[in-house]
């Protein structure tokens, strides 16, 4: 007799046509969207004949302005998922009172929140901020590219096939209900039999491989590829943000990778690292991811604190105030951000002392972010302002900011946690400071640098509205939380007891509401500039009167940024260029050496996501062939010696004689 | 970089350099590879505070005294750090351009480091034998996954030795190539220097334990 089902199950591993969530109505209307609107696109691309293209000018690109511009659309698009979760679980929240149970059911819900942190924080923030940096900082510093081209396109397709594994398991198995963390023993194989957790430990083992490397390498290349002149004390202070946010990934990620593979230890082979048994301890686990947790946090916030500063010091048309004083404030916070991580578990019970000085580390964070926030202001104070789409989000983001900071030193006051802890009042804090800090600050980034990479800027009318829609959708949304967090509500609740709740929750979903509304401005506003720009177009590559080196060069930037670098005497470079009568060179072009595209890092990415795939569902087939190909690609790519070639002179002196002859019709 | 940038007095600034010196091709891989070395470090630190603080939870098992076997522990030892010297005399033949000596050398140093596997793997075998398995505490969790996460770093060292063997032989000692051997040299000594740890803390301490 032959069985067929050990057959399927040497092939598909846990795989059955029971994991696809077919019960599931929500679910099913989503993936029959989905697959209409993947196919449309995939039809589109096909049609219009651009798989070529995309395939020989983005996705094998070794640029990390082309990269960047991946980052940010990977970002835009997960942003939309995750707050597909967001509005859901406000959905439900507002009706699930008297009796009613709302419209999820306890497994679905429990991994519509577990999806929404983890898509917000890995594969929207990360890639958004990895995304700026990735585009600005080597423009910023003059240089012609990252300090390791074809690891970077690599480190992208790597966040993006965890975030393809995310997706992945929408409708094939189901997410993790552990919440975003996922501590044990929930996490562990006991509570969680299901695939769900490592879809979670392999979305972000593949993905923290890439912000690992992405990490390095934006580090090497502000250290060793600035303009000549540019001293350390003269960078901008988006590079140095961004300098300290990237020593926070590589001295954090790899604690994230080491946690997340015992945890998997755990869940496979059976060892006894956060089980409750055979010397197990579940606490260990709990500090060793916040120990990556914490200085997440930072590793968000910093590049938004540097975009501020730059937004700031632009537009109200002077020097920032305070360099000095705001480089030393990063790198407190930096440093600071490695001792407070057990402020997010007082409730462990490692005693009075212990407690004490990680709350007192806590608060102390707050004084270099004050520092900042007076250094905005009195680089505002006095100057002209400009109330562009920029500097509206930047003030918006100081009023926010400033009461998130608020509520987390209150937050940090330990017997008060032991009140607050896991209520609404700390979901209602991190959103406070994540949204009125991180994605204030992305949107402001996006705003300010969206004409230096198209060479258009974006439609001001959407932005505005679009804007509007997310400062007061967020106050309406989130303060309620603070109100129920007072009143005891703790997180992740499904269904609700108490009537006199419910009107609360009712003006949070009409707050999420009104950010829907601001995120398809937003994206009205990117569709309308499109079509609109020709009469948006900046042909000056300097259309806010820019003080730093990126607003140097054209809009869109040349493949080799500068035709020749730049040397660099004071802090804001370009400013100080312009000032003194810097004049364009217009002749005696060189050739200029650049790195070629490679295929490389897509392979290498496509098989890490398929040996996660195969880890997932017990399909050892498929992991174990494709870690072999892993390997056999990853070698076979050392044998290529010819990674690079020249842009001739006279292209240069071509692409240049184009741009001077647009600034003559421009002005 | 450092470019002597002064400005003289009257003199008007230049504002770009007009002759490139191109950036020597892998001008950031020390440093990056240098800076990749301390987070896998980080990821060693992880381990080795997990096995500080699970290393004496034996449940009841079997604890280091009942399973290490120093004398052979301190045979493994020998291994690994003299492919650590013979990996410095292969450097030391790189920087004189033979590409026959650096080879043996090479060689020689994989030799080592296959011993050295060998007799973690006849270790491992051994204790799994006894019943002492990962499985079987948080203790054995913990030693098991920190001394064969270095294991597998040996491993993985073993085949990037063999590939640039294959390369040197085809390619000869060209700068890519010294540039790679030298990643490569970082990265043995630095597994050496873990293993000094693990020796320590793990096998010498456990022992007094």
């Amino acid at each position: 007799m032959f069985d067929t089902s050990a057959i399927a199950k040497a092939i598909f591993g846990r795989l059955t046509w029971e994991s696809l969530p077919l019960h599931e109505p929500i679910v099913v209307a989503t993936f029959v969207v989905v697959a209409i609107g993947g196919l449309a696109l995939l039809g589109a691309v096909t049609y219009f004949r651009l798989w070529g293209y995309l395939w020989r000018e983005w996705f094998t690109t070794v640029d990390h302005k082309r990269i960047g511009i991946m980052y940010m659309v990977l970002g835009i698009v997960m942003l939309l998922r995750g707050f597909a979760d967001a509005i859901m679980m406000r959905l439900q929240q507002a009706i699930a009172f008297n009796g009613s149970e709302g419209y999820l059911n306890a497994h679905h819900y429990d991994q519509v929140f577990t999806a929404h942190g983890v898509i917000m924080i890995f594969f929207v923030a990360m890639p958004l901020v990895t995304g700026l940096m990735n585009y600005v900082v080597p423009l910023q510093i003059g240089a012609r590219d990252v300090s390791f081209p074809f690891l970077n396109n690599f480190s992208f397709w790597m966040t993006a096939g965890g975030a393809v594994l995310v997706m992945m398991s929408l409708f094939i198995g189901e997410f993790a209900r552990t919440g975003w963390l996922a501590y044990p023993p929930l996490s562990n194989i006991g509570y969680s039999p299901d695939v769900g957790v490592d879809y979670y430990i392999w979305a972000l083992q593949v993905a923290g491989v890439g912000t690992t490397l992405s990490g390095i390498n934006l580090i090497c290349t502000i250290v060793k590829l600035r303009a000549p002149g540019m001293t350390m004390m003269k960078m901008p202070v988006f590079t140095w943000t961004s300098l300290c946010t990237n020593v926070l990934i590589v001295a954090s990620f790899p604690v994230l990778t080491a946690v997340l593979a015992l945890l998997s230890l755990d869940r496979y082979i059976g060892t006894n690292f956060f089980t409750n048994d055979f010397g197990g301890n579940p606490m260990m686990y709990v500090n060793l991811i916040w120990i990556w947790g914490h200085p997440e946090v930072y590793i968000l916030i910093l590049p938004a604190f540097g975009i501020f500063s730059e937004v700031t010091s632009t537009f109200s048309g002077k020097r920032l105030f305070g360099y000095t004083s705001m480089v030393y404030a990063t790198v407190v916070i930096t440093i600071l951000s490695y001792l407070v991580w057990l402020h997010h578990f007082f409730t462990m019970g490692s005693g009075a002392s212990v407690n004490s000085f990680f709350g007192i580390t806590t608060m102390i964070i707050s004084i270099p972010t004050g520092a900042k926030i007076f250094n905005w202001l009195f680089t505002m104070y006095r100057g002209r302002i400009r109330f562009e789409l920029p500097m509206m989000w930047t003030i918006a983001f100081m009023l926010t900011f400033v009461i998130g900071g608020m509520t987390g030193v209150l937050l940090a006051v330990p017997p008060a946690d032991f009140v607050l802890h896991n209520s609404l009042f700390l979901v209602a804090h991190f959103h406070n400071v994540i949204i009125g800090g991180v994605l204030f600050g992305l949107f402001a980034g996006i705003a300010y640098w969206f004409p230096k990479a198209f060479g258009f800027k974006l439609d001001p009318f959407w932005g505005k509205l679009s804007f509007w829609f997310w400062v007061v959708g967020f106050y309406l949304a989130f303060m309620p939380l603070y109100v129920l967090g007072l009143m005891g509500v703790t997180r992740r609740l499904r269904v609700f007891d108490d009537p006199s709740l419910q009107i609360w929750f009712v003006i949070a979903g009409i707050g999420a509401f009104l950010i829907l509304l601001g995120i398809v401005a937003f994206l009205v506003q990117i569709a309308v500039s499109v079509l609109r720009r020709e009469s948006l177009r900046d042909v000056t590559g300097d259309p806010w009167d820019g003080r730093t080196l990126e607003w140097a060069t054209s809009s869109p930037p040349a493949d080799y940024n500068f035709a020749f670098t730049p040397v660099v005497y004071d802090n804001d470079a370009w400013w100080d260029m312009k000032r003194r009568g810097y004049r364009r060179p217009l002749a005696n072009f060189k050739p200029i050496h650049m790195p070629s595209n490679t295929a490389t890092g897509i392979v290498l990415a496509g098989l890490s996501t398929a040996l996660g795939f195969g880890l997932i569902w017990y399909m050892w087939w498929l992991a174990a062939a494709s870690f072999v190909a892993l390997l056999a690609v990853a070698i076979g790519h050392t044998f290529n010696y010819h990674r690079d070639f020249h842009i001739p002179a006279d292209e240069v002196a071509q692409a240049e004689g184009a741009r001077t002859r647009l600034l003559a019709a421009g002005t | 970089m450092t470019v002597a940038v002064t400005l003289s007095k009257g003199a008007a600034p230049v504002f770009h350099l007009e002759d490139e010196h191109a950036h020597a091709e892998g001008g950031s891989t020390m440093l990056g590879f240098w800076i990749y070395l301390m987070s896998d470090c980080l990821i060693f630190a992880i381990l080795f505070a997990t096995y500080g603080v699970l290393g004496s939870n034996y449940a009841a098992g079997p604890a280091p005294k009942d399973l290490f076997d120093l004398p052979l522990v301190a045979v493994n030892t020998s291994m690994l750090l003299l492919s650590s010297i013979t990996y410095g005399f292969a450097m030391l033949t790189m920087v004189k351009g033979r590409v026959g000596a650096t080879q043996a050398w090479l060689a020689v140093t994989g030799l080592f480091g296959l011993a050295f596997i060998g007799i973690e793997l006849y270790e491992f075998a051994h204790m799994i034998h006894e019943g002492a398995t990962p499985q079987r505490s948080a203790f054995l969790s913990s030693f098991f996954t920190l001394v064969g996460t270095h294991g597998l770093h040996v491993t993985f060292g073993l085949v990037w030795l063999a590939t640039l063997m294959g390369q040197v032989a085809r390619y000869g000692l060209i700068e890519a190539n010294r540039r790679r051997l030298m990643c490569l040299s970082m990265f043995w000594h630095f597994l050496d220097v873990i293993w000094i740890g693990v020796f320590t803390f793990v096998y010498l301490m456990g022992m007094l334990r």
